[in-house]
């Protein structure tokens, strides 16, 4: 395998794993956020508007994180700066 | 496939260039400025009034309430400021209805931009608040210790709005790009409209954080006298 070869092929297995890895552990972390807020939700209604606004920042915090998975495959897969610059080698 | 809005290129002289990003942003502002140009243009102050001076309405004391309950004080000082990224990140979503728009936020220069603002207003409201020093005295507010580690957070969370904002909705353009191709006509639609609840959402969490981070900054001297009342919240 030639160099692009191998820069082409980490980049797309990264990629993957990036996303999967980076998507289970946020998955797992809204899913029990989530759980929390509706037992709050249960027990306190009348906090409802206080409890759903610490939730969605909460969540969005914590969705970040799989997000910045998610850009860093993108980069990998579509904008990905070794492999530009192993073409410009190539190519010169 | 474009990445983002950055790589569509309207027109072109030379150095300078006019791609997406810059006129779909155009665009919004437009809409937004005529829009409520228009919608106030006449104000009525009795019980009769205009459907769209109803929903105006609306929507501002919405966010009047929403940074009210956040923390702080003065909702109307910082209306201007937080309402404006709200209603920008929100238009420039909702827009996505329109074919051939694709929104300004899905590129990184516009989210960093907005980010960027964000960083600037929360030392300017702080200060303005309780004056230099006591802001500046924040920074060392356990220890001085934690010094170099209130900064780091200062700037990781200016860039943590930045990517936030802009990777859902490039993420939200793209999957619709992908599904386009695999299966053309009911999926996007569906995709779409799960667009526009994302959007809205993060146009929320975009200015409510904002609103947090501003909190944050102007509440610390306010907050001692308050020590007593609050263990009943």
């Amino acid at each position: 395998m030639d160099t692009t070869t191998i820069v082409a092929v980490a980049s797309i297995i990264c990629a993957g794993v990036t996303t999967a890895f980076g998507t289970m552990g946020p998955s797992f972390a809204e899913g029990k956020a989530v759980a929390t807020a509706l037992s709050a939700l249960a027990q306190q209604p009348d906090a409802s508007a206080t409890i759903t606004r610490t939730l969605f920042v909460g969540l969005a915090m914590i969705e970040s994180c799989a997000i910045y998975c998610f850009v860093l495959s993108m980069i990998l897969i579509f904008a990905n700066p070794f492999w530009n610059h192993f073409l410009q080698a190539a190519g010169k | 496939m474009h990445l983002s809005p950055d790589a569509m290129i309207f027109w072109r002289y030379g150095f300078i260039k006019l791609n997406g990003t810059i006129v779909f942003t155009w665009a919004v502002m437009i809409l937004l400025t005529v829009g409520a140009a228009l919608i106030t243009r006449r104000l009525s102050t009795d019980l009769v009034r205009a459907r769209w001076q109803n929903f105006i309405e609306i929507v501002v004391t919405g966010m009047v309430k929403q940074i009210e309950e956040v923390g702080l004080p003065h909702p109307e000082k910082y209306l201007g400021f937080l309402g404006t990224l709200f209603l920008f990140v929100a238009t420039a979503a909702l827009c996505t209805v329109f074919p051939g728009y694709s929104p300004p936020t899905g590129s990184l220069s516009t989210t960093a931009a907005l980010a960027l603002s964000v960083l600037v207003a929360v030392p300017l409201f702080g200060i303005q608040e309780q004056g230099w020093g006591g802001y500046l005295k924040s920074y060392i507010k356990p220890t001085v210790i934690m010094l170099p580690f209130n900064i780091i957070s200062e700037i990781s969370r200016t860039l943590a709005l930045a990517v936030r904002l802009f990777g859902n909705m490039m993420s939200g353009a793209m999957i619709i790009a992908i599904l386009l191709t695999i299966t053309p006509f009911l999926f996007p639609i569906i995709m779409t409209a799960l667009g526009l609840l994302t959007g809205m959402v993060q146009a929320y969490i975009f200015s409510i954080l904002a609103a947090v981070y501003i909190a944050a900054a102007v509440r610390t001297r306010t907050r001692k006298p308050e020590l007593k009342p609050a263990p009943k919240t």
